[in-house]
């Protein structure tokens, strides 16, 4: 694995190592006094976010911290994209500098790929690489636009398969704001590599065009879905994208597609409520059904870590390939 | 099955030649057993003093059939473990990522007790030695011993274990074949001539 740019590039047997990995590094830090593996010694992970984030960016860093990497990060306002830097020249000084992978979280949709392309093609030609002429930096895609968020999907897989015991077979609901969602979108396509039977709830505003051909069904009013459920994960209305009427109003939405407690009765008693976060309480999820016991918002935080670790063991403890 | 990493198994083409049937690996674990009850003077009145950590998958295998005589032998059962050395191997950046094996260590902790290493086969030592690491990074055992079916030699770091099943004098480009029924379905350990010898060492 050279980079994770987008799970549609991982198959069952690829992700389903992702994840026994990450399994295997949280059983390596269980009970430990001291959180730190040697493993990642002298290599440099730049995280840089050009969109706010608390977990994923904080994750990261805590991920290659924990493997004794070194981890910088770069965010857009305070560094030379303020100064008008493209995103090519960022990655190419980035890469100069010495990082052995960078993690990029951008609004453009495929601005991860156009970074891994650009990264093979410098080392392709002998431009300055993190080890030399001819060396490739690693890119992760920690969220472009509304396209992809690998390792976010990874990590729900995670939390699911700890919860439920596996993840084939299980009918795992996805509702909410699907179309800006890149959350949504890496769900989708990894919990079906993965053999889940994947049901999109939205409103029909908010499904993509194409929604069709993803591997999933789009299904009915919640309260019909609910009950037959394992897992639901209710994504976050996402305003900062929204640029035209999607919706009456926000207490419309709440009142059509919120995880009330009511609602959250109808779901069987073994099933997992996930969020990816940030969560806003009273909108998409109750903040009682939030913090009840079916929640599994912290944990979902909590693996996001060792599934990073994991992410970053692939990509970087390995020979250069 | 447990294929020390120099040489490539599947390029062979002489037979292998058995060094210990089912029954000698049998005997041998319960060879094991007996010394290390000699040697820490485990038993009803000392129970909580030991540990024995296997190295995945083979030692982790040996390490509780090794609890299991010790049980059988003392009464008592010591208290058993995993550490997979894979994080604090120096060889990582050679290869492409290895996977990761179980580590799972007492909740008691490995404070001031006396830690049993098992493995299967111990050629080079890296294994060892990142073990050690590995085991130092969860507590410090009063002392640490190193338990181990077949010794082959070509030891590269100085390291030396103190219960032995078996020493075999082999070629580098040999390779050990430990086979055992919990993961194998049989027991056995035979010599492998591989016909070329190339990667890394166990």
């Amino acid at each position: 694995m050279r980079h994770l740019l987008s799970v549609t590039d991982l198959d069952a047997a690829s992700a389903i190592g992702l994840l026994d990995t990450a399994d295997r590094l949280k059983q390596a830090l269980l009970g430990r006094e001291v959180r730190k593996l040697p493993t990642l010694r002298g290599r440099t992970v730049v995280t840089m976010f050009y969109e706010n984030s608390t977990r994923t960016r904080v994750s990261f860093e805590v991920a290659g911290k924990w493997m004794s990497a070194d981890t910088i990060n770069v965010a857009a306002s305070g560094s030379s994209v303020g100064k008008g830097e493209s995103l090519r020249d960022t990655a190419a000084t980035l890469a100069a500098i010495g990082a052995d992978c960078i993690v990029v979280r951008h609004p453009a949709s495929g601005a991860a790929h156009r970074m891994a392309h650009w990264a093979e093609r410098d080392a392709a030609t002998g431009a300055v690489g993190p080890t030399g002429p001819g060396s490739s930096t690693s890119v992760v895609n920690a969220g472009d636009g509304t396209h992809e968020h690998p390792t976010q999907a990874l990590l729900d897989a995670a939390t699911v398969r700890d919860r439920l015991g596996g993840i084939a077979g299980r009918r795992i609901g996805i509702v909410g704001d699907v179309l800006h969602s890149r959350v949504a979108r890496s769900n989708v396509f990894l919990l079906a590599t993965l053999g889940a039977e994947v049901v999109l709830v939205a409103p029909p505003t908010l499904l993509p065009v194409g929604v069709a051909a993803w591997p999933c069904r789009v299904g009915d009013a919640l309260e019909d879905e609910l009950p037959g459920l394992d897992a639901v994960m209710m994504l976050r209305v996402q305003a900062e994208r929204m640029h035209g009427a999607f919706l009456p109003s926000a207490r419309e939405y709440a009142v059509r597609y919120g995880l009330s407690e009511r609602r959250a009765a109808l779901l069987p008693d073994h099933a997992v409520v996930l969020h990816p976060g940030p969560m806003v309480r009273g909108m998409e999820i109750a903040p009682a059904v939030a913090d009840a016991a079916s929640s599994a918002v912290l944990a979902q935080v909590q693996n996001g870590v060792h599934v990073r670790m994991a992410v970053l063991y692939h990509l970087l403890a390995g020979a250069a390939a | 099955m447990a294929i020390d990493r120099r040489g490539d198994p599947r390029r062979t083409a002489a037979p292998d030649r058995e060094l210990l049937s089912a029954a000698d690996v049998t005997r041998t674990v319960a060879r094991i057993a007996h010394q290390i009850i000699e040697k820490t003077t485990f038993g009803p009145d000392n129970p909580d003093d030991l540990v024995i950590v296997g190295i995945p998958t083979g030692g982790a295998v040996l390490a509780s059939r090794l609890a299991v005589a010790i049980a059988e032998f003392t009464g008592v059962a010591p208290v058993v473990g995993t550490v997979d050395p894979t994080l604090y191997r120096d060889d990582l950046r050679r290869g492409p990522a290895r996977p990761l094996g179980d580590t799972a260590l007492p909740d008691g902790g490995l404070d001031d007790r006396l830690v049993v290493l098992v493995d299967d086969v111990l050629f080079s030592g890296r294994t060892v030695r990142a073990a050690l690491d590995a085991l130092g990074e969860h507590g410090r055992p009063r002392a640490v011993q190193l338990a181990v079916l077949v010794d082959r030699g070509h030891r590269e770091l100085p390291i030396r274990a103190d219960y032995v099943g078996k020493n075999v004098p082999t070629a580098q480009g040999e390779s050990i074949v430990v086979l055992l029924v919990e993961t194998d379905g049989r027991d056995g350990v035979a010599l492998r001539r591989a016909a070329e010898s190339a990667g890394p060492g166990s």
